[in-house]
């Protein structure tokens, strides 16, 4: 009786025993084991849907019934060419992505700056919890929130009316403020972490060789930053190239890519594929570009 | 070392893996296309409800107090999409998770040809005897004489303008679509974002341009399309907002950062209610400018794919009830499809259930009985080659309004 259940035991172990041995000295297949979820999700999930988007591109739509037809041909691409809007939506949306990125880089170095070398740790706590607040609320209140201010009987023409100036009102620049104020935590925090790591002792070292102040920033702080500035950028210009909601709430006038691909999506899904591949294009050039500047290290 | 170099060599083989699985799950939906041929016909009889029943509609079609009237009537609770296009209702349609949706003549070709919608037993639909006969058997209703859609209720676009800002009252287009008169409210003028918004400066151009030959908006020729596209693209100058979103035009014109544009008479009596200065051509126009107007013949279709077909034959019958017709009539602001809707009674107790002020005379002011008014009145279509007359096909198609709309907006 005894002998019997020790076996069933040794049994119930054993099935456990024989996986671990499986594993046991086998560094593939542990990594393959634990990686197999997520780089599924991954290839599947995100790669996957990039895939059929691209494939998409190569098909074309009824023009009765608004079905797709799959086939293949180039002919959405070359209406992309051949038509001057697309070029032009495209450019106002780099355009765009780049005001905001540099807006963003001169508002947010001073900021960084004084929050990594200058502060006292109880200020720097403060600034921090400041510059993190706007991500606590959702994205569309503050969409909404400017849509207001900007409108002609709203804040801004207000506070603008006494100095005899009016306000943007809705258009691009309208665009550019808000994507500005959107993602202008994306550019302090890596700035800031950059700083951070520059030892005090190294400027200090600089001012001892006779180095002004603006040398020593030029010469020392800057180029060490300059990557974690990259990095800062990859954010504000990717979610700024992407937005669609900000141009369509503050610039109803105004296309951008995303406006084009939404409103496209539904009338000919192919077409908009086939301009989805424009930002794809352009990140990838912009990621590249970043990489050799080492903005990777300060991610 | 020769562990960590041995991670690379696997990770790519699993990309490919992966690419290889998504292929054979894209070439698996492509087969399924096949079988989906419309073997289901309608139905003989409407048996018990299903207890849910999901809508698309515009916005103001499915509100209270008759949405509740009818989940009480019937136990079918109406989860409800609104929509503020009609590629976006054909859109949806598409996504199979909707039992009808209110089709203007714009989507309703668009779903019967792509199998989207069930012909509709009529004799299932009682109060379709007494609809208005000029609204039976029309070709944005009916193909090869199969019903497949209930009339749910006819209206033309609205000129509407903020009357402080706006003076003398405008009664043409001209006001936002001639370029001279345009310009004045440069940058306040609101423009159904749509490529069937090409049609509004068609009617413009039949009346002001007789040598183009316009006659069917709908039907455009090259040079005809040509010349209402460039018109658009005058205007575009003087727009400020292109619209699809309801809510979002009457915050506009709220905030009067635009004063006169296109709209419908949903936003209109939103705007009057909460007393914007707003203002529109009046009943003894018809409501319509003097070149006459686009507008819309709406049609309640049943999915292929409805999950709830019997609580949708009952919402197709009850929206055409009297009552209820007359009461999402007044709310909206259009013209009713049931005949019925206009009797003195019927309409007073309706606007007391909308807690409108009672208006006799609504019936005639919306001309629902008149079909010589509705002669001025263009119904969204799909626009398509064949120019249905001896120009053969020649005429643009939705691919090419689609894509001439994305042009105009810049």
């Amino acid at each position: 009786m005894e002998a019997a259940g020790v076996a069933a035991g040794e049994e119930k172990r054993s099935a456990g025993r024989r996986l671990a041995d499986l594993f046991h000295g086998r560094s593939r297949l542990q990594a393959g084991a634990l990686l197999a979820g997520p780089v599924g999700w991954l290839v599947i999930g995100y790669i996957g849907s990039l895939i059929v988007l691209l494939i998409a591109a190569f098909w074309s739509v009824d023009a009765l019934s608004g079905e797709l037809v799959k086939g293949f041909s180039f002919d959405n691409y070359r209406e992309l060419i051949d038509t001057p809007v697309y070029k032009d939506v495209a450019l106002r949306t780099i355009g765009i992505a780049a005001a905001a990125t540099l807006t963003d880089v001169i508002l947010a170095f001073p900021i960084a700056f004084y929050m990594a070398k200058v502060a006292s740790p109880r200020m720097k706590g403060l600034l921090l919890v400041a510059v993190l607040m706007p991500l606590w609320s959702f994205y569309l209140v503050k969409v909404y929130a400017w849509r207001t201010m900007l409108s002609s009987g709203g804040i801004v023409n207000w506070a603008l009316d006494p100095i005899g100036l009016d306000g943007p009102g809705y258009g691009t620049t309208a665009v550019w403020l808000v994507e500005s104020y959107l993602w202008l935590p994306y550019m302090i925090l890596p700035i800031y972490a950059g700083l951070e790591r520059i030892p005090n002792s190294l400027i200090s070292a600089s001012e001892d060789l006779g180095g002004k102040p603006w040398n020593s920033f030029r010469r020392v702080v800057l180029p060490l930053v300059f990557p974690a500035i990259v990095a800062g950028s990859i954010f504000t210009f990717s979610l700024t190239m992407g937005d669609y909601i900000t141009p369509s709430l503050v610039s109803p006038d105004t296309q951008f890519i995303g406006n084009v691909v939404f409103t496209d999506h539904t009338n000919n899904l192919p077409l908009a594929s086939a301009f989805a591949t424009v930002p794809i294009i352009v990140m990838i050039i912009y990621l590249l570009i970043a990489r050799r500047l080492g903005a990777f290290e300060h991610l | 070392m020769s562990r960590s170099r041995a991670h690379p060599a696997w990770v790519p083989a699993a990309i490919v893996a992966g690419l290889l699985a998504t292929m054979l799950v894209i070439a698996g939906c492509g087969g399924d296309d096949d079988d989906s041929g419309g073997t289901s016909g309608a139905p003989t009889e409407v048996g018990a409800g299903e207890g849910q029943l999901n809508l698309i509609a515009w916005p103001g079609y499915v509100a209270d107090p008759w949405q509740s009237d009818f989940e009480q009537q019937t136990g079918c609770k109406i989860n409800l999409k609104e929509a503020g296009t009609s590629s976006e209702m054909v859109d949806l349609m598409r996504s199979g998770q909707y039992d009808g949706v209110s089709a203007s003549g714009n989507a309703s070709l668009r779903l019967v040809a792509g199998d989207d919608v069930d012909p509709v037993n009529l004799d299932l639909v009682p109060n379709y005897e007494t609809i208005f006969e000029d609204l039976k058997n029309q070709p944005y209703n009916t193909v090869d004489g199969t019903p497949y859609g209930i009339p749910h209720g006819r209206g033309a676009n609205l000129l509407m303008w903020n009357s402080d800002e706006v003076t003398p009252a405008p009664t043409s287009w001209g006001v936002i679509l001639d370029p001279n008169q345009a310009s004045k409210y440069q940058g306040k003028i609101s423009v159904y974002d749509d490529s069937v918004y090409i049609a509004d400066a068609a009617v413009y151009l039949k009346a002001h341009n007789p040598d183009l030959g316009i006659d069917n908006p709908y039907e455009l020729d090259e040079e005809q399309f040509n010349a209402a596209v460039d018109l658009l693209k005058q205007q575009k100058a003087n727009v400020g907002e292109y619209w699809a979103d309801a809510a979002k035009q009457i915050q506009s014109f709220a905030n009067s950062d635009v004063v006169v544009g296109t709209t419908w008479q949903y936003q209109y009596f939103s705007l009057l209610a909460e007393k914007a200065p707003i203002e529109a051509p009046g009943p003894n126009q018809g409501f319509v400018p003097e070149e006459g107007a686009t507008g819309w013949s709406d049609t309640w279709m049943i999915s292929s794919e409805a999950k709830h077909p019997n609580c949708m034959y009952r919402w197709m019958d009850f929206i055409i009830s009297p009552l209820a017709n007359a009461e999402v009539a007044q709310y909206f602001g259009e013209a009713p499809a049931q005949s019925k809707s206009c009797e003195a009674d019927t309409l007073a107790q309706a606007a007391k259930a909308d807690e409108l002020p009672p208006d006799p005379q609504f019936c005639t002011n919306y001309h629902a009985d008149d079909p010589a008014f509705w002669d001025k009145v263009y119904y969204w279509i799909t626009p398509l080659a064949d120019c249905g007359d001896d120009r053969g096909e020649v005429c643009k198609d939705n691919n090419e309004w689609d894509a001439a709309w994305t042009e105009i907006k810049g």
